[in-house]
């Protein structure tokens, strides 16, 4: 039998006593704190503002001096005579952004469809663990690597000095691994099972399934991935750095040294003033647009994707 | 080829490509920690660095790096949190929700090296504070800012509503929720958050080079001194061929300190959705 | 016997965005009594129960029109305390909701948020709340102990507990036994013949039997209205809508 409860007058007005003041200090606070929350997240968006305001602020004079044309065409960097054309590091970030791609979309793709398809439990746990910790080292690490392991090996394959676009490249294919095959495995993953099953029913075999029927419906996905990892790849600034030798030429074959935006605005900013200064921020504001107009148009992609299913 | 036989040479090479990304990874790790334990032990991490490195250990490097990190810390989770709070628990859709979702989104797609520039500008140069430790800090507290909201707003948006829902229907306010009910919910994954943002601070080296100086090898003594992190030393002691022996220790050092922090998260984020789950 | 009046409502609407969800219902529920409400699903049974704590106000889009007075006073009037509202009318809904804490803090959640701090007190409430609820015997030597690790049934009562906590007027009640063994349900009956000595409890259920068992009145509800209300031995004997008939014995819903 469960006792009942009595409310004897004095506890209750001695509990009521108790409860009122705690409840008025709230009630103020009711208001003024969410305030403080909006504000935090006000400073957020102020932040990207300042950014891009400094950012753009501190190299745009440059631009108008040198011409925007000459700047992004110019073939010549030579800061102590005040020629700027930053064309061989536009080529170059792009060139081993490009290569960097070619060699590892492949192979994330592949890992994607093998996790999300092939891969026993025990299996893909293992990898899915590895992928995380692919992600989560640090760039200079991979550069570290690429020093120490690549460039004896291409040495001792190609000879020369190991410093090229392929260096580069190959440290960027893997450092893009877990961001495309993470994002492609994501978008394979949404494919409705009845498509699968759709297939499998007609006789299809697993693969076929996947070729025919998965990867096309989860392809704007797949794209998106493609294009992030185009964006981390030309973002990435420190393991690049450490391998491709950072001449300011123009390349002529993935064997060649080369360096691209990001390496150039760390390697000088260090010594530059006045009018160079401005060059590097200049640097700056290609790769920043660059990297938003990319990170945009896999928006897109993904708002796409999403809107088709 | 017939259908069933490409399907199993499919399966072969998909075999191939997995093992080939697990050996890339063993490979980093093993072959850079093969090397590189032999080189730490106390006195590396407790002598100061000698000769620009070349000598002596990383006590001065750890110190730096634990104040930055712990700096833009310190900035960036309360300003994380109430911002996540915010958009988790108090946003209706509006244009400035949007704004601001949107500005997080753009936030997390700048790369370092825009930080670093930006911190150059803003705080070294236009605030005055000079290569410094609240420099670098500060620069790393915005770049952390986004993964931080983020994964409170979700964990937040985790917790079921009929939490939320009970407190609320025992006279708590919704302020009483959010912090007694909503909050200590969601608290491992605001702490994933949190390490999360930690282990890019750690990790981050263009951003801190250009902010927070590099050559500085003594000991800190108040925020406005410059500092050198573990990542950047790395990178000069390598970039500048000083010593090999000690890049390969600080790498070590610098990657087991990531994977600390990465199995840390993976086990509280088990712990939060067991806790969830139930 | 006269009957003092604890919660009326008066031509009490609710929308949601452009749909009416309830039509002008006008109730007394008569206080120290179990007060079942009973229609089929989406009736807007459900809708009326959380009116009477203003649990609505959290759903985005709602409007609630008419009055709903507590003891004569209006609860949707300007200047109410909210809080103050639900701490008189506590509400235990239809899917156990323990919080992720132990037993302990789950019943002082309520006392602690409305300021109470010393221990000692608080230990009093705890166990005086639980014995209530008739939970105490079965987690008095756990009550460090994870909530979530009770039996569906413990966890309702629990809850019962925690609402108790706070000296509630009212009860109301989602549902409460529809996610509960037979056993369980059973002992949660007795639970609230229990209650009804000291609270006034208003229970929505989609189980005649229970709502014949257990109440003294008994409203119907469908497509938003309230088609009778009455004694329940009333309702279920000799009732005088045709469509009440209908869903008691069950040829609809």
């Amino acid at each position: 039998m469960p006792a009942s409860i009595s409310h004897p007058a004095t506890s209750k007005a001695k509990l009521q006593a108790l409860r009122k003041k705690p409840v008025r200090k709230y009630l103020s606070l009711e208001m003024a704190v969410p305030g403080v929350f909006l504000l935090s997240a006000s400073i957020v968006m102020a932040a990207v503002a300042v950014i891009s305001l400094f950012v753009f602020r501190s190299g745009i004079p440059l631009i108008q001096k040198v011409g925007l044309v000459s700047f992004l065409t110019g073939r010549t960097w030579d800061p102590s005579a005040g020629i700027y054309g930053i064309l061989p590091m536009l080529t170059g970030s792009l060139l081993v952004t490009i290569t960097a791609l070619v060699l590892g979309v492949p192979v994330a793709l592949a890992g994607a469809v093998f996790l999300s398809e092939f891969a026993p439990i025990t299996v893909a746990v293992v990898l899915r663990r590895c992928i995380e910790l692919l992600a989560g080292i640090p760039s200079v690490v991979y550069g570290f690597f690429g020093v120490i392991v690549l460039l004896p090996l291409l040495r001792q394959i190609f000879g020369g000095s190991g410093f090229s676009v392929l260096a580069g490249a190959i440290v960027l294919a893997i450092m893009i691994l877990p961001t495309v095959l993470s994002v492609s495995l994501e978008a394979i993953k949404t494919v409705p099972q009845e498509y699968r099953e759709g297939s499998l029913a007609l006789g299809a075999t697993h693969w076929q399934t996947i070729k025919g029927v998965v990867l096309p419906a989860a392809r704007s996905g797949i794209f998106a991935s493609f294009i992030l990892g185009m964006g981390r790849a030309l973002g990435e600034t420190m393991a690049v750095i450490m391998v491709v030798g950072n001449t300011t030429r123009m390349p002529r074959s993935l064997l060649d040294p080369v360096r691209t935006l990001t390496a150039n605005v760390v390697i000088e900013m260090k010594y530059a003033t006045g009018d160079h200064q401005q060059a590097l921020f200049a640097t700056g504001i290609v790769l920043f647009l660059f990297i938003m107009a990319l990170n945009f148009a896999a928006r897109l992609t993904f708002a796409n994707s999403r809107r088709s299913k | 080829m017939s259908p069933r036989t490409e399907e199993r040479l499919v399966k072969v090479v998909l075999w191939a490509v997995a093992a080939v990304v697990i050996t890339i990874l063993l490979s980093i790790v093993v072959h850079v920690m093969v090397r590189g334990i032999p080189s730490v032990n106390l006195t590396f991490l407790t002598e100061m660095p000698r000769r620009m490195g070349k000598e002596g250990g990383i006590s001065t490097v750890l110190a730096g790096t634990l104040y930055v990190v712990t700096l833009s810390l310190f900035f960036a989770t309360p300003i994380g949190v109430a911002a996540a709070v915010y958009l988790a628990e108090y946003a209706r859709e509006s244009r400035l929700v949007s704004a601001i979702r949107f500005s997080i989104e753009s936030l997390a797609g700048i790369p370092s090296i825009i930080f670093g520039l930006f911190g150059f500008v803003f705080f070294v140069l236009y605030l005055r504070m000079g290569w410094s430790i609240i420099s670098g800090a500060l620069t790393l507290a915005l770049m952390i800012l986004p993964t931080i909201v983020r994964t409170t707003e979700e964990s937040l948006k985790a917790v079921p509503s009929s939490y939320k829902e009970g407190s609320l229907a025992l006279g708590a306010t919704r302020l009483q929720t959010i912090f007694k009910m909503a909050i200590p919910s969601a608290l491992p994954g605001i702490l994933t958050g949190i390490l999360l943002g930690t282990g890019r601070a750690v990790g981050e080296t263009a951003a801190v080079l250009l902010t927070a100086g590099s050559s500085a090898l003594s000991l800190p003594r108040t925020i406005k001194d410059p500092a050198r992190t573990l990542a950047v030393h790395l990178f000069i002691l390598s970039h500048e061929g000083i010593s090999m022996e000690k890049a390969y220790a600080t790498a070590t050092v610098l990657i087991v300190s990531i994977l600390a922090l990465n199995s840390l998260t993976t086990s509280l984020l088990t712990r939060f959705r067991q806790r969830l789950m139930q | 016997m006269t009957l003092a009046i604890k919660i009326a409502t008066k031509n009490l609407s609710v929308y949601y965005r452009q749909l009416q969800a309830l039509k002008y219902i006008s109730m007394s529920i008569p206080e120290h009594s179990i007060t079942a409400l009973i229609g089929p699903s989406g009736c807007g049974k459900s809708t009326f129960l959380r009116t009477l704590n203003r649990m609505n106000d959290v759903i985005e889009g709602s409007r609630v029109e008419g009055e709903v007075l507590l003891d004569g006073q209006n609860i949707y009037s300007h200047g109410v305390d909210v809080s103050e509202i639900r701490k008189r009318v506590a509400m235990v809904f239809q899917k156990p909701n323990p919080f992720p804490m132990s037993i302990y803090d789950n019943v002082a959640y309520g006392p602690r948020i409305h300021g109470l701090k010393r221990r000692g007190v608080l230990d009093e409430i705890v166990e005086r709340s639980l014995r209530a609820a008739a939970l105490w015997d079965e987690v008095k030597d756990r009550l460090e102990k994870s909530a979530l690790g009770l039996s569906g049934g413990q966890q309702q009562r629990l809850v019962i507990a925690r609402a108790l906590a706070v000296r509630p007027e009212v009860f109301l009640m989602d549902e409460p036994a529809s996610a509960l063994d037979p056993i369980s349900s059973g002992k949660l009956e007795d639970l609230l013949f229990e209650l009804r000595r000291d609270y006034t409890i208003v229970i929505v259920t989609h189980n005649m039997q229970q709502a014949a068992r257990v109440s003294q009145y008994c409203g119907f509800f469908l497509s938003g209205e309230m088609v009778e209300f009455n004694q329940t031995k009333t309702v279920f004997t000799n009732p005088r809508d045709k469509r009440t008939e209908d869903y008691i014995t069950g040829r609809f819903g």
